[in-house]
């Protein structure tokens, strides 16, 4: 017996409650069950980062996490994080910079360079390069990358943020 | 390509009593999920394929991190944020904070947990090299009571432990370090995050002068966590600063041959546990100038 279970959570401040196969994972929840497909999906076994998002407040990967897991958890995604302009500074410095080619790996980078400047205002561009170790780039090289965060964390501080 | 796992049952567990009900009618066709980070990449990748998962993360009796007369006790369900930034865990069992930075990253670090890891017992993994290091002591459950493991007696092999297809591991006892404790950890890795090629969790104490019992633990070098104790055994007695380090790297040449894995050659990781055991020496002669 693999029944559906139905799970309630918060997604992006909006309720969500729907039965859930216990085998779907967060990710393909959110792309496949409530159409936010922001979240990206890469290797889906933990290696790559596309897919990292917030749950609780903290930085996961959706492609290992199971929907059935999320019950009352809040959920926040890229769109959610967008559209509340949580990060529109790193978002605009990533635009400044070309710190994407493609895109696709965009939104979990964001996601992680994010959770990044919030436990360490003024990161080194090494501690910035080991949190982007979980982040896979095949475009950039990185280097624009971090120069996007390093400048980010810059600006805040010049700001008092 | 997309990978999905095969359709199974869930069980979200309240209690103990809960796990063991769905522990003891499925056996090893159930699966106990804590954290994720390693059974849901074999879920998506098929090579695990229960047909019931139990998810332990809510059962109260796994969680928290104390200490409880002179050991430190680390509930199962911690997950490495928790560890990492714990106080307790800090002041009493440093090495284990210092290890845990090494496994993975930031994302899987948030969700991974401490008893997981152990439970998992990858030969490259961080938390089971210190644990023997230690001499952490595994309290473990079932519907038939409890029993303790030494850590020296729970890793068996490759993703094997003395576990039982019934038992949950509830928490973990490490003896609270105490005045005049070295430790040296260090891995060596291509990228941070990556599977280490080799790695060392080094402890000893300095009692009037002279080390005591000394540990030098390997790990990604065998199928399980590598107590070296033919080298350990030429720290005993001896000043911190005062022997060769070839000697002690001679040692672990004489007595020890790595398993090659994919990527790194036995030679290869012979060298580096003998760049590693020089660090540590280093380490620990500099801590008693």
């Amino acid at each position: 017996m693999t029944a559906p279970i139905i799970v309630t959570l918060t997604v992006n401040g909006e309720p969500v409650s729907q039965a859930v196969e216990p085998r779907l994972t967060l990710v393909d929840f959110l792309r496949e069950a409530i159409g936010l497909k922001g979240t990206h999906v890469g290797c889906e076994h933990g290696v790559c980062g596309a897919c990292t998002l917030r749950l609780d407040g903290v930085t996961v990967r959706g492609c290992l996490t199971l929907a059935v897991q999320c019950e009352g958890a809040t959920v926040e995604t890229i769109e959610g994080m967008t559209e509340s302009g949580a990060m529109k500074d790193l978002q605009d410095e990533f635009v400044e910079r070309n710190a994407l080619q493609c895109g696709y790996c965009t939104p979990g980078m964001l996601m992680s360079a994010a959770e990044l400047l919030e436990r360490n205002a003024m990161p080194s561009r090494e501690e910035i390069r080991e949190q982007l170790s979980g982040n896979y780039c095949r475009c950039t090289g990185y280097q624009a990358i971090v120069d996007a965060i390093e400048t980010t964390a810059r600006k805040r501080g010049a700001l008092g943020r | 390509m997309r990978l999905k796992p095969r359709a199974f049952e869930y069980v979200r567990a309240r209690s103990l009593q809960d796990v063991f009900s769905v522990l003891d009618a499925h056996g090893d066709e159930a699966k106990i999920l804590a954290g994720g980070q390693s059974l849901v990449p074999a879920l998506n990748l098929r090579l695990a394929a229960p047909e019931i998962v139990v998810d332990v993360s809510a059962v109260e009796a796994l969680s928290g991190i104390t200490v409880v007369d002179d050991v430190l006790r680390i509930g199962a369900m911690s997950r490495y944020i928790e560890v990492a930034t714990s106080d307790l865990v800090a002041r009493h069992a440093p090495m284990i904070a210092r290890a845990i930075p090494y496994i993975a990253h930031t994302a899987i670090r948030n969700r991974g947990t401490f008893g997981g890891s152990l439970c998992n017992a990858d030969p490259a993994s961080e938390l089971p090299a210190c644990a023997l290091a230690l001499k952490a002591v595994f309290n473990i459950s079932s519907s038939a009571g409890e029993r303790k493991i030494a850590a020296s007696d729970f890793f068996l092999g490759t993703y094997t432990t003395a576990l039982e297809p019934n038992e949950v591991l509830v928490s973990v006892e490490v003896p609270l370090t105490g005045p005049g404790s070295l430790f040296y950890f260090d891995e060596v890795a291509r990228r941070q995050g990556d599977y280490a090629m080799a790695g060392l969790a080094a402890r000893a104490e300095v009692r009037g002068g002279v080390l005591a019992d000394a540990r030098l633990v390997f790990f990604a070098v065998s199928d399980m966590p590598l107590a070296a104790s033919a080298a350990s055994a030429l720290l005993e007695g001896k000043a911190p600063g005062s022997f060769d380090a070839e000697v002690v790297c001679e040692a672990l040449a004489q007595t020890i041959v790595p398993l090659e894995d994919l990527t790194t050659s036995s030679a290869t990781k012979l060298h580096l546990m003998k760049v590693l055991t020089r660090r540590a020496l280093t380490d620990f002669a500099g801590k008693e100038a």
